[in-house]
């Protein structure tokens, strides 16, 4: 026993910092995910809504491809299948290009997520909203914006908190190109880095990263919801 | 020369014909109640009117300007429709007000967007707007702290508030009990004067009788029997208006 905390206590400060650049390259792919999704999201759940038969059609078959695929094979598909066929690689060299690569992949995905949220959030706003929009004189995208959105937003909270924190662990995922991110660090130490092998610890600890980030995000959800409760719906 | 002239106006969804064949006019400064049974299709003629809905055939012209014509509706642009629609203001029966504005950003809301006035002009209009419905104290409460009756005066301030050529109520109480019912005939009935031009649909029958100067009776699409409400109370000379009547007096 006092051997193992010798050796936890020696091995700590270095799987520490390693982990927190992994986790640093977790947050970035989380973040940059969820800046590029949100709105690609709402696009495509226009899209899906749309009028125009094709390119509703159009949009279905892609949200049934990506949401009935896994993610892992969407990740491989993105960074290899361009360079199998068009023989460069499109994404760059190294660490950089993988995390181009993930992103792509992950914005794609979650995307069309969040679209299938966003479009029963608008669908669940009262026709009556927009006919009272109408008859004041506003255009659909006035509209939309100044009546439909904050409504639908409210709606969608709770779903997408749970999307968002899905998202949080799903960027474990990018460790199968070999994105740098806590796991793949973590799994670094199992095969040999800074003069530690073996340690399968540094692993297990990782999952602490992320409850503590999925618990402040839980947090942050509560807030947002409280605040849009002075009105209803 | 009527305000507002309808003529032979024909709509269908989809095999059921709705309206067959609708004709009146008004003048500035009335008030016209239209009454009938449910499904008589007074509710889509209100909504033809605010171009929620396009007949397929039929004319509506404000002050001789011919807004719709359903020779050429479908080449109508959605922002002629907008431009098209402001002649006419419309009070739902189940209000839509917008739940995350105050009562006052309801009011302000479209004339701000639309750029109508400057910011305090309209805010101006709009706080005078909500003491004529006698909500003054309500100015910065949300819908959902209000009682239906004050959702109705407040949508009542809303629609004024871009001072339409003609105000339409479609069955403005019917959502609300006996108590609420009088609060919001009572402001529908302040509004009356010599330049507001007002088309309340209405089951409210001492209203329509008290209030209107002309009524209209519809069923099945068709009006049956239109006059003064004198006239059509009180003396009907259709079957059909005189059994309604009846029936309700009972």
């Amino acid at each position: 026993m006092k051997e193992a905390i010798k050796i936890f206590t020696e091995q700590f400060p270095v799987v520490f910092s390693a982990l927190n650049i992994g986790f640093l390259q977790t947050l970035k792919l989380f973040f940059t995910t969820l800046l590029c999704a949100i709105p690609l999201g709402l696009i495509i759940s226009f899209g899906s809504m749309s009028k125009f038969k094709p390119l509703s059609a159009f949009t279905k078959v892609i949200v049934w491809i990506i949401r009935g695929s896994p993610l892992m094979i969407q990740l491989l598909i993105v960074y290899f299948f361009p360079g199998l066929v068009l023989h460069k690689n499109i994404w760059g060299m190294g660490e950089a290009g993988r995390f181009m690569a993930a992103t792509v992949a992950f914005t794609l995905n979650y995307a069309c997520y969040f679209s299938e949220i966003y479009r029963g959030g608008i669908q669940s706003v009262p026709v009556g909203q927009q006919e009272a929009g109408k008859v004041l004189g506003l255009s659909g995208t006035q509209i939309f914006f100044k009546i439909t959105l904050l409504q639908m937003i409210k709606r969608i909270v709770p779903p997408m908190s749970n999307e968002i924190i899905t998202l949080v662990k799903d960027t474990s995922l990018a460790r199968i190109i070999a994105l740098q991110e806590i796991i793949w660090a973590g799994q670094a130490f199992m095969k040999g880095s800074k003069g530690i092998s073996g340690a399968i610890w540094p692993l297990f600890f990782t999952g602490i990263y992320y409850l503590a980030f999925s618990g402040f995000l839980t947090v942050l959800f509560g807030k947002i919801e409280k605040k849009l409760d002075y009105f209803k719906n | 020369m009527a305000l507002l002239e309808v003529k032979n106006i024909h709509k269908k969804f989809g095999k059921t014909e709705v309206l067959r064949g609708i004709d009146f006019s008004l003048e500035k400064g009335e008030v016209l109640s239209i009454i009938g049974s449910s499904g008589s299709g007074k509710t889509t003629l209100l909504r033809c009117l605010n171009f929620l809905e396009t007949p397929e055939t039929g004319t509506i012209s404000v002050g001789n300007k011919v807004l719709f014509d359903g020779e050429s509706a479908k080449k109508l642009s959605d922002d002629e429709i907008r431009e098209k629609r402001l002649h006419f203001g419309l009070v739902f029966q189940s209000f839509n007000l917008f739940p995350q504005y105050s009562v006052l950003e309801n009011v302000t809301l479209a004339p701000a967007v639309l750029k109508k006035d400057t910011n305090e002009e309209i805010k101006k209009n709009a706080l005078e707007l909500i003491e004529r419905v006698g909500l003054s104290d309500k100015a910065n409460n949300y819908p959902c702290e209000l009682s239906g009756g004050q959702q109705q005066r407040v949508a009542i301030a809303r629609a004024l508030a871009l001072k339409p050529d003609i105000l339409c109520f479609d069955e403005p109480t019917s959502a609300l009990d006996p108590e609420l019912t009088g609060e919001v005939l009572n402001v529908i009935k302040s509004l009356k004067s010599s330049d507001s031009t007002m088309i309340v649909v209405t089951h409210e029958m001492e209203f329509a009788k008290n209030v209107s100067d002309k009524v209209i009776f519809m069923a099945d699409g068709v009006i049956i029997e239109q006059g003064t409400s004198e006239d059509v109370f009180d003396n009907p000379k259709s079957e059909r208006v005189k059994a309604f009547l009846s029936k309700i007096k009972k």
